[in-house]
């Protein structure tokens, strides 16, 4: 019993330290809630989570309290005479009626969230993603094609003096402007398997799928650094291709759109490629 | 010779008595249980600090296929091999015949062949781990990861023999359920008298017959795919990754409820025979299966909110998977209307039960979280989904489980176990599972992927905690093992009604001898 006023004891801790904030994007030791949200999706995410959250905690309290109850008050020693009831109808009809008008009023916001969340209409630019085993490849369309791919560090390469984390930081990072909507085109390499590109802090969850485009968006809301991890088992490195994106004020991101050019000209979109090739061998 | 028993090899190797069959279920179910439970402490012992200690290779490097062919086995067996022929197998051969008046199942025969087909099932799904590398696909078994692409080695094709094995001995043993309880119920049991047990069981069985075959197809075309070069899933040829998705899950949401509702059964009448109170609205809780079982069919694409689909196709499976709150919320208040105003004896059956009833209220509301399309996708493949199947099966179909071990045990050996000793597996394994499963909740709405063989040092402190509890869990399962074992061979002897069941929770296991005569109902039982 005492487990369990324990466990909800932490839930409601939950529900009340994941009020939406912005912040840099990755998890904090011992937490408890979502991490901080950078996007206008990940808000809406945070807002109908908090209502569900409340919810489903009422609920597994009710239920709670409801068995405390009958365990105190209907054990052998405090009620030696069992009733015989079996039925009532107006209770069951309540318990029926109830959980009805509590999936209507969750299915409201949740199909709001749904759709605003599922694409953008004229994006200002684009970003298109592919995921191979294990790595993703990133191309700018709209900015010369841009193109590169990125590589987890291995934990010796990390340097935490420049803030890099194990597992999330990558060789060559996403670089995206705030302020402007970016359309996410996601798929696989063609002869690869299913990957998942996925950021918490911006709300996007979306697999790469060989033979098939899929789209999302996202409005980054605070130049920061994101991380994000596959999300679709895809072999023996799932956990070693991670997404790691610096949002950047627009004049810094123009700035680095002249720099990137010279750096992954000789690269160019055939660098995915080439390194499938040297995989091959 | 009324009771003549066959000798030792033709009473456990060719044998057609339910008792006898459910009996060899039950022990394969609890050897299985203790294999994948192995694989469970050993993912938690990786998982327990940062960074890869225990799954490595020659080198030091990361392990990563052994990590995924790790959990792929643990799924496998923990859903295959445990879960269905304990409950099904098990329980559903011992006492769907007993509680119906039946002499035994409809088709011995086809009894004893479902069960020794899931020994080779077995067998060949171990061993799909040793031989071609072993298949580190995850127990959905994804192309293209699953098609050459991925797994080039024999693994993959011996896991699939392996559940074409245990697919057909589930669709076998459903055939023989559906029969026994539609044609060989006693005079006067109408199907709106039979135990909730074998209701249970009747919805699981069509399930079953509906469902399997589907998977069926979908990983016959896999290993076509593999093997003959089609290409039903490979987008180069014009096929499409997604058609299996689509394919596994029509199986694969039906098959959690499969895993579910028998369980319900056992629960309603531990529930009622420890209150001392009729089931309340019973005819509810028939229905309500039948409900669940029904709305199973049409959820499936909920578990594939992030590949891509249609949002309109989305909004639909968020509302068709609301809908099952409905019946499931039924179930929970009636066990609650049941204790209420009851008598209850807090029997290790009953704790087992109550704390069914609580911690799958908890797995259900956080299934109405990930019912939203909108809400999983940042929810999708992490540690808060692993969180909520656990909740709803291994502390829902598991406690069901032992819950319906410690109500059945004496009346299937004749022996009981020692009440504080049931008591004391009670509260070591709930204590254990909530320690596992309750922080992943917090692991997953941080973002940490499941699947993963290590993880970014922010998720440290809670993972730590959850291989703690596995290894509670894990002595727990060690000393329901020494229960056992002590319960067969020194356990006090029963009697017919060693619960002394009252006459509003009564079915008719209760009256014949514990263990039953090796036939029984050799008068046929007659119900009012
Ligand atoms: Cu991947």
């Amino acid at each position: 019993m005492i487990n369990k006023i324990l466990t909800l004891a932490l839930a409601v801790f939950v529900a009340t330290t994941s009020a939406p904030s912005f912040a840099d994007g990755l998890a904090k030791p011992w937490q408890l809630g979502m991490q901080d949200a950078a996007s206008p999706s990940a808000l809406r995410i945070h807002e109908f989570h908090d209502m569900l959250l409340w919810i489903i905690i009422s609920v597994a309290i009710f239920v709670l309290l409801l068995l405390i109850w009958v365990v105190l008050r209907y054990n052998s020693k405090a009620n030696p005479e069992p009733a015989q009831f079996s039925h009532n109808v107006l209770i069951e009809v309540l318990w029926t009626a109830i959980p009805i008008i509590i999936l209507i009023v969750i299915a409201i916001p949740s199909f709001k969230v749904l759709y605003y969340n599922d694409h953008v209409e004229n994006p200002d630019m684009t970003l298109k993603i592919t995921g191979y085993q294990w790595y993703w490849a990133y191309e700018y369309p709209d900015h010369e094609g841009i193109s590169f791919s990125s590589y987890m560090l291995a934990d010796n390469e990390i340097d935490e003096a420049k803030g890099q984390k194990r597992l999330l930081s990558t060789d060559n990072p996403v670089v995206l402007p705030i302020d402007t909507n970016i359309q996410l085109l996601i798929t696989a390499g063609p002869q690869d398997v299913i990957h998942s590109w996925a950021v918490p802090s911006f709300g996007v969850k979306l697999d790469a799928v060989p033979g098939r485009l899929n789209e999302t968006w996202v409005r980054i809301e605070k130049p920061g650094t994101y991380y994000g991890q596959c999300s679709e088992l895809c072999g023996k490195d799932h956990a070693f291709m991670p997404i790691e994106i610096h949002a950047v004020t627009k004049e810094e991101f123009e700035q680095w759109l002249v720099t990137a050019k010279e750096e992954f000209a000789a690269l160019d979109s055939g660098d995915s490629l080439i390194r499938m090739a040297a995989f091959a061998q | 010779m009324a009771d003549h028993k066959p000798g030792f090899f033709a009473r456990w190797f060719m044998s057609t008595n339910h008792k006898d069959i459910g009996t060899l279920y039950i022990i394969f179910s609890i050897f299985a249980g203790l294999i994948g439970g192995l694989f469970s402490v050993y993912m938690r012992m990786e998982l327990q600090d940062p960074g890869v200690q225990f799954m490595t290779n020659s080198d030091g490097s990361p392990n990563g296929h052994l990590w995924n062919v790790i959990i792929t086995a643990h799924g496998l067996i923990m859903v295959f091999f445990v879960v269905m022929p304990g409950l099904i197998g098990g329980f559903g051969n011992w006492f769907v015949p007993l509680m119906i008046g039946a002499p035994d199942m409809a088709f011995p025969r086809l009894n004893n062949i479902s069960f020794w087909l899931i020994v080779p099932a077995f067998l060949l799904l171990l061993s799909s781990a040793l031989i071609g590398g072993g298949a580190g696909t995850g127990w959905t078994v994804y192309p293209p990861l699953s098609s050459l692409v991925g797994h080039p080695g024999l693994g993959v094709d011996m896991a699939i023999f392996a559940l074409h094995l245990a697919g057909a001995s589930s669709i076998l043993g459903a055939a023989n359920f559906i029969t026994t309880i539609f044609n060989m119920r006693a005079p006067g049991m109408t199907l709106h008298k039979m135990p909730l047990f074998c209701w249970g069981m009747l919805v699981t069985a069509f399930l079953l017959v509906l469902s399997v075959p589907v998977l069926g197809g979908a990983i016959t075309m896999l290993l076509t795919d593999r093997n003959f070069g089609t290409t039903f899933f490979n987008p180069e040829g014009g096929g499409d990754p997604l058609l299996y998705q689509h394919l596994f899950w029509f199986f694969g949401h039906p098959e959690v409820y499969i895993m579910i509702l028998p369980a319900f059964g056992i629960i309603s009448h531990i529930v009622s025979t420890f209150s001392k109170k009729p089931i309340f609205g019973y005819l509810g809780m028939a229905y309500a299966m039948v409900a669940i079982g029904f709305v199973g069919f049409i959820v499936w694409a909920h578990h594939m909110y992030t590949v891509g689909m249609d949002v309109d196709v989305r909004a639909y499976f968020t509302a068709a998977t609301l809908i099952i709150a409905v019946p499931t919320g039924i179930k929970i208040f009636s066990w609650i209307a049941t204790m209420w105003g009851g008598s209850i004896e807090f029997k290790t059956p009953m704790l087992f039960a109550i704390g069914f009833i609580f911690l799958f209220t908890v797995g259900g509301v956080t299934g109405v979280v990930l019912a939203n399309g909108g809400m999983d996708v940042a929810l999708h493949d992490t540690y808060y989904v692993v969180a909520h199947f656990h909740y709803v099966l291994s502390l829902g179909a598991v406690f069901a489980l032992f819950a319906g071990f410690y109500y059945w045990i004496g009346k299937m050996s004749g022996r009981q176990y020692p009440e504080w000793m049931g008591v004391l597996h009670f509260w070591t394994t709930f204590i254990g599972v909530n320690l596992i499963f309750f922080p992943q909740h917090f692991l997953g709405l941080a973002g940490m992927p499941r699947r993963y063989i290590d993880y970014p040092d922010a998720y440290a402190g809670w993972n730590e905690i959850s291989s703690y509890g596995a290894y509670i869990a894990g002595a727990s399962t060690v000393f329901f093992i020494f229960i056992v074992f002590y319960t067969l061979l020194a356990g006090r002897r029963v009697g017919d009604n060693y619960w002394d069941v009252q006459p509003q929770s009564m079915t008719l296991e209760w009256t014949v001898s514990s263990p039953p005569p090796f036939h029984q109902f050799e008068i046929q039982p007659a119900v009012k």
